[in-house]
Parts: structure tokens; C-alpha cells; sequence
């Protein structure tokens, strides 16, 4: 038979072997981003990691710490006043019953967003930059959970009953109403913010070994005996990292659901009602890109700091930055998508009262947080199309504290704008929050701040055996950063690639 | 053997990934099945350079997750459409949809204990002691150094030829683990 395809210095045929055809192919490496820059070595990461919780506590610490402290007491205050008082002391009046207490719920509960997505969504979509930042972030998860829960937790008016949220047998004999989307909240809230701990809890534990261990060489017994008994006893066999690696990824897998029920849910408290301006089927997938988008602000805004006080630049460089304004850009555009869709929906919908809803959202007595709220959200995110805005690293954080910002502003809209004008204008009211809802809300920033520097000062910010196995010299072929490498040889079955 | 009764077994030392994953495939290739490694970080690919099948976590997980749906169902048909039936714009009682949010997040809170409580009990852990701990140079594995651990319980184990073995394998430093 004549030789029809012109001569090549190879041929492919299912006969031929892959290393066989690989070695006359001889592909190039693919280029692989250095997720760790500067031609570090293991030793460096530990070092550098465990070297944070273990040097002497820095000046800047206990001042930001006995700040953040005293701000943190303004909560106490507001929720002692309350508590001593009835819930009459914040600024809720007819017909505007659900004010900031439900805007700060949103605002935190968002916050924790992204530290989820970080630790879950981007594990399955094999995102291997969020090693450096996934721990710090699923503390943030945690804190503002912690500080989200306040609100609902008090709003009830009398705390001490706050239990019949849970269905628990009480002297009433009656049961949680399993029908309102208030309630679903208290199971989504409560089962994010425990899977949130038990997911940080296991990365967690392989660095705790490593604390002990060090603690242990250095003659620390306390700190060695505090850090062993979380750690479990764990010893760094590939017998446990075999059941640790599912493990992992399976509550990866069980927290990206739950992540995105949990905004779900909460925009249902909202969507499930006959408000217009809250009856509406776009808030499940709008609330979970804005708590994402808000989540995202403040990652960066404590990693910037962070990054730059402890000289973590080349754990979280310029890639991990970039790779989180992109996400806030994409993010903010959607949350920009839904503000729009909204109008038309309620104009095409036909319906007065949701036609006037949104036209008094954007032309009526709250029309300067409508504006706020746009300017912070839909324009300053956009500034991340550009380059040298990403690498101004001052200008960074300060566009995400406008994010912040912004989407604080975003639930107060919808929250309040909604309930002032409702159908009867004879019922009209102009709501203001009253000086305990500030105190309570401004103190909240303390208690995350505290808790988060007793987190920087006490444990692992980043999550060392993560790090260590997405740089280069971790990978068992040799190859680049290892991410994407497929063995040439694997034997037996069991290697997940 | 003179130490056999305090031995626990052989430990070799290496600095660099692919040379200690080498090494792996190796000890396998060469029969021995009661051996360990000690890795600063799970290494990919290394499951199957050992031998190791698919962990079985996910039966705890699968067994948690059930548990949760059961739970969720019961207690809001129990709650909601027995023990205290209450008329909600005159739907049904109970029904599986009302309550699924409720299902949906019992699910995910036991299989998340599952998953956690299951890596535990797989891992035969807390155990806060073992010989690797008693090893001088421990520290390193947590740090920058693989271990590569051939116990004495593995029938294959004699001292003086296991060493030979392990010694050809290119590590930095072979050592008798007491036990």
C-alpha cells in the first residue's frame, strides 16, 4: 500500500505505548505559575508560618488588639441596653419593623461567604492559589458568622427564650413551625457555621502537630500539651493523609452546597414574602454573588495588611491578588446585572406596587443610600478591568473597603426601602436607626477583629502542607508546581489526579 | 536477632519528592507490606506508590448523610403534622417539600460529622503516642524531610537484610526505630 501522509518524524498508533509515544513527541513542560515565588524551600515555609505564632507578641498587636477590644465592648453595651430594656430601644417603629438588625445579619453573614468559597468551590475547581489564603479566610467565615448570629439571636426580643428557635421539647408544648423560611434560616445559619469549624478544624490539624512539635523541641510544655490535644496525635503518616485527603475533599464537596443554601436561604426570609421589592425569584442567585463579592472585600481587606506587616509577598503574591480582584470583578458585575434586572422585571411585570417599589428606591426618601449603594457596588468594582489597579495593592484595599461598604449599604436598601412605603402611604414611615443599634453594629467590627488577631497570634495563618505540596519542589515527577502533572507510572490503583 | 524485641523497625530519611517517591515504589515492589511514610505534606500520587486502595471515609460520610435526611423527616413530620398538627393556608399537614431546606441541612451538618468523626476513627486517632514520635530527628517530618518507615511486623523484615535494602534506596539517613 503507497505511502499516502507525508513523511513524519513520528506516527501515533494505539499499539504504541504512552511513554513510547511520549518520548518521540517529547512534549514541552507546560509553563506552571509559581505559586510560591522566590525559590523558597519547605524549611522557609515552616518557618515562616509557624514563625508568626511563635515570635514574641509584636507592639502593633496589642494595640490593634486592646483597640479592637474596647470597640468590641460598644456591642456589649448595645445588647446589654437592649436586653435590660425590650428591643424598643433600637429604631424599628410601624411599618418599618425589620431595620438594621436584619441588614447587619445579611452584611456578616455574606462577609463569611467567600471564606467558603475559597476553602470548598476552589478546592473542586482545583484553584491551587487558595492554599495561602484559604485558612485566614475560613476564619473570617467563622468570626462573621459569630457576629451575624448576634443580631438574629437578640432580635427575638427575649434572649433567654432564644432556644425555641430549636426544635427542643419546651413547657409550651409546641414545635418550631417548620413552614416559614425564618426557621430554615436557623438550620441553614447554625449548620453553616458548624461545618465552617469542622472543615477548618481539620486543616488545621496537621499544622497543630507541627506547633506541638516545635513547641515540644523548644521546651514549651503548656504549648505543646495546648496544641497536641488539638492535634490529635497527628503524625504526618501517608496511612492518615490517605483518609485526611478525603476527608477533605469531601467536606469541600458538602460545604459547596451548603454555602450556597445558606444565601439561598437567607434571601428567602426576604423572597418569600408579598413585599414588593423583596417578591422576587432573582434574590437566591443575587444574594449568593453579593455575599461573595462582599466576602471577597474582606479577604483582601485583612490579607493586604497582613501580607504586608508579616512580608508574606511571596505566599500571597501578585497572582493571589489579581485572582481575587477578577472574582470580585465578576462578582460585582452580576450583583450590577441583578440591580438592573430588577428595574425591568418590575417594569415589565407590570405591577404598580413593584413599579413604585423600585422607582422609590431610586428617586425616593432613601434615594442616597440607593446611590451609595450603586456607586460602591456596580461602578468601583470595574476599576479592576485594569492592571495597574490591581497591582496598586494602597488603591486595592481601599476600593474593597468601598465594597464593603456598599454592600452593607445593598441590604439596608432593600431591607428598608421596602418596608417604609409599602401599599397604604397613610402607613408611610421614615425609619433611623436609633444610638444602641449603632453601638451594637459598630462594636461588632471589634469582636471580629479581636477574635481574628487571637487567630493570627495564636495559630497558623496559612495551611503549611498545602502550601508545600503546590511548589515545585513538591511534585514526585519533578514536574513544575505539580498541579496539573500526571504520572508516567501509576502504580496500582488509589492516586486520585 | 540481638535488638529484635526493642525494635520497632527501619527508618530512612529523604530530602527530595521524587526521590523518596522512588524509593516508595521500591519497598512495595520489593513485597513488603507493614510500612509507613511520614510526609511534611500529602504527597500526590503517593496512595498508589504505596500500595494503599480507596480510603473508606466516604461510607462514614455516606452513613452520616443518611442519618441526616431520616432526621430531618421525622422531626418535622413528627413536629409539624403529628404532635402539633397546625393548619397553614389549608395545605397538608406535613409534606416533603415544606420541610426540605430542614432535610437539606440536617444532610449536610451529619455527613460533615460523618466525614470528620470517619477520618478519626479510620486513622485509628487521637493516639498521642507511637516509636515515629520517639524518633530523634521527628521534627523534620513535620518541616522539610520524608520518612520512609519498614515495621518489623512486616514478615518480610530482618534487620540486617532491611537495612541493606533500605540503605540502596538513596536515602540521607538510615536509622533503627525502638520501639
Amino acid at each position: 500500500m503507497p505511502e499516502i501522509a507525508p513523511e513524519l518524524p513520528f506516527t501515533a498508533s494505539d499499539a504504541e505505548s504512552r511513554e513510547k509515544l511520549l518520548a518521540k513527541v517529547k512534549p514541552v513542560e507546560a509553563p506552571r505559575r509559581e505559586l510560591v515565588t522566590g525559590d523558597k524551600d519547605f524549611h522557609w515555609v515552616t518557618e515562616k508560618v509557624c514563625g508568626i505564632p511563635e515570635s514574641k507578641t509584636p507592639r502593633w498587636w496589642w494595640i490593634m488588639f486592646c483597640v479592637a477590644a474596647c470597640m468590641a465592648t460598644f456591642t456589649l453595651a448595645g445588647l446589654t441596653w437592649l436586653v435590660s430594656s425590650g428591643v424598643g430601644v433600637w429604631g424599628l417603629a410601624n411599618p418599618v419593623n425589620w431595620g438594621w438588625a436584619i441588614v447587619n445579619f445579611v452584611f456578616w453573614i455574606g462577609i463569611g461567604h467567600a471564606g467558603t468559597l475559597i476553602s470548598a468551590i476552589l478546592c473542586l475547581l482545583r484553584q491551587k492559589w487558595r492554599v495561602s489564603i484559604n485558612r485566614a479566610a475560613e476564619a473570617m467565615t467563622i468570626f462573621a458568622v459569630v457576629c451575624a448570629g448576634i443580631f438574629p439571636l437578640f432580635h427575638v426580643g427575649r434572649v433567654w427564650f432564644a432556644w425555641w428557635l430549636f426544635p427542643l421539647p419546651n413547657a409550651n408544648w409546641i414545635w418550631p413551625q417548620f413552614r416559614s423560611p425564618l426557621e430554615w434560616d436557623v438550620f441553614a445559619v447554625s449548620t453553616y457555621g458548624t461545618v465552617s469549624v469542622l472543615f477548618w478544624y481539620m486543616g488545621l490539624i496537621p499544622d497543630l502537630g507541627t506547633m506541638r512539635d516545635r513547641a515540644l523541641k523548644a521546651g514549651k510544655l503548656i504549648k505543646a500539651w495546648a496544641y497536641g490535644v488539638f492535634a490529635m496525635g497527628w503524625r504526618q503518616s501517608n496511612r492518615h493523609w490517605r483518609n485526611y485527603e478525603m476527608a477533605y475533599l469531601l467536606l469541600a464537596g458538602l460545604s459547596t452546597p451548603l454555602v450556597l443554601s445558606v444565601h439561598t436561604i437567607v434571601s428567602f426570609d426576604f423572597a418569600a414574602s408579598q413585599l414588593p421589592g423583596w417578591h422576587t425569584t432573582i434574590f437566591p442567585p443575587y444574594f449568593v454573588a453579593g455575599a461573595i463579592f462582599s466576602g471577597f472585600g474582606m479577604v483582601l481587606t485583612l490579607m493586604l495588611p497582613l501580607r504586608a506587616v508579616y512580608g508574606l509577598h511571596n505566599l500571597i503574591t501578585q497572582y493571589h491578588i489579581d485572582c481575587m480582584c477578577k472574582i470580585i470583578l465578576a462578582t460585582g458585575s452580576m450583583v450590577g446585572y441583578a440591580y438592573m434586572m430588577e428595574f425591568f422585571i418590575a417594569w415589565y411585570g407590570a405591577n404598580p406596587y413593584e413599579g413604585f417599589a423600585f422607582i422609590n428606591r431610586a428617586l425616593g426618601q432613601y434615594a442616597w443610600s440607593y446611590y451609595i449603594m450603586v456607586g460602591c457596588n456596580v461602578i468601583s468594582p470595574h476599576l479592576f478591568w485594569f492592571k495597574a489597579v490591581r497591582e496598586n495593592t494602597a488603591l486595592v484595599w481601599i476600593i474593597c473597603g468601598f465594597v464593603n461598604v456598599g454592600m452593607w449599604f445593598e441590604r439596608f436598601v432593600i431591607t428598608v426601602t421596602s418596608l417604609a412605603n409599602d401599599f397604604l402611604p397613610s402607613s408611610w414611615g421614615y425609619y433611623s436607626p436609633t444610638i444602641v443599634d449603632i453601638f451594637t453594629f459598630f462594636g461588632t467590627f471589634g469582636l471580629f477583629s479581636v477574635l481574628f488577631l487571637l487567630f493570627v497570634r495564636f495559630l497558623p495563618m496559612m495551611p503549611m502542607g498545602e502550601i508545600k505540596a503546590v511548589m515545585k519542589q513538591g511534585d514526585a515527577h519533578g514536574h513544575g508546581t505539580g498541579t496539573q502533572a500526571v504520572p508516567h507510572d501509576v502504580h496500582g490503583k488509589g492516586g486520585h489526579h | 536477632m540481638a535488638h529484635a524485641q526493642d525494635t520497632y523497625g527501619i527508618l530512612a530519611e529523604f530530602s527530595e519528592t521524587p526521590a523518596f517517591y522512588e524509593a516508595v515504589g521500591k519497598v512495595k515492589d520489593a513485597g513488603y507490606k507493614n510500612f509507613d511514610c511520614f510526609t511534611p505534606f500529602p504527597v500526590h500520587g503517593l496512595d498508589g506508590q504505596m500500595g494503599l486502595g480507596r480510603s473508606k471515609v466516604p461510607i462514614f460520610t455516606a452513613i452520616g448523610g443518611v442519618t441526616g435526611f431520616c432526621t430531618g423527616t421525622l422531626i418535622t413530620w413528627y413536629m409539624n403534622g403529628l404532635d402539633y398538627p397546625l393548619i397553614v393556608g389549608g395545605k397538608p399537614f406535613w409534606s416533603p417539600i415544606f420541610p426540605f431546606p430542614i432535610m437539606y441541612e440536617l444532610t449536610i451538618l451529619l455527613a460533615a460529622f460523618g466525614t470528620l468523626f470517619g477520618m478519626f476513627a479510620m486513622n485509628l486517632l487521637p493516639r498521642h503516642n507511637h516509636p515515629v514520635f520517639e524518633y530523634e530527628d521527628y521534627i523534620k517530618c513535620g518541616d522539610d524531610t520524608f520518612f520512609l518507615v519498614i515495621e518489623k511486623a512486616d514478615p518480610q523484615f530482618d534487620l540486617e537484610q532491611t537495612k541493606a535494602f533500605v540503605e540502596s534506596l538513596g536515602s540521607n539517613k538510615v536509622e533503627v526505630l525502638k520501639a
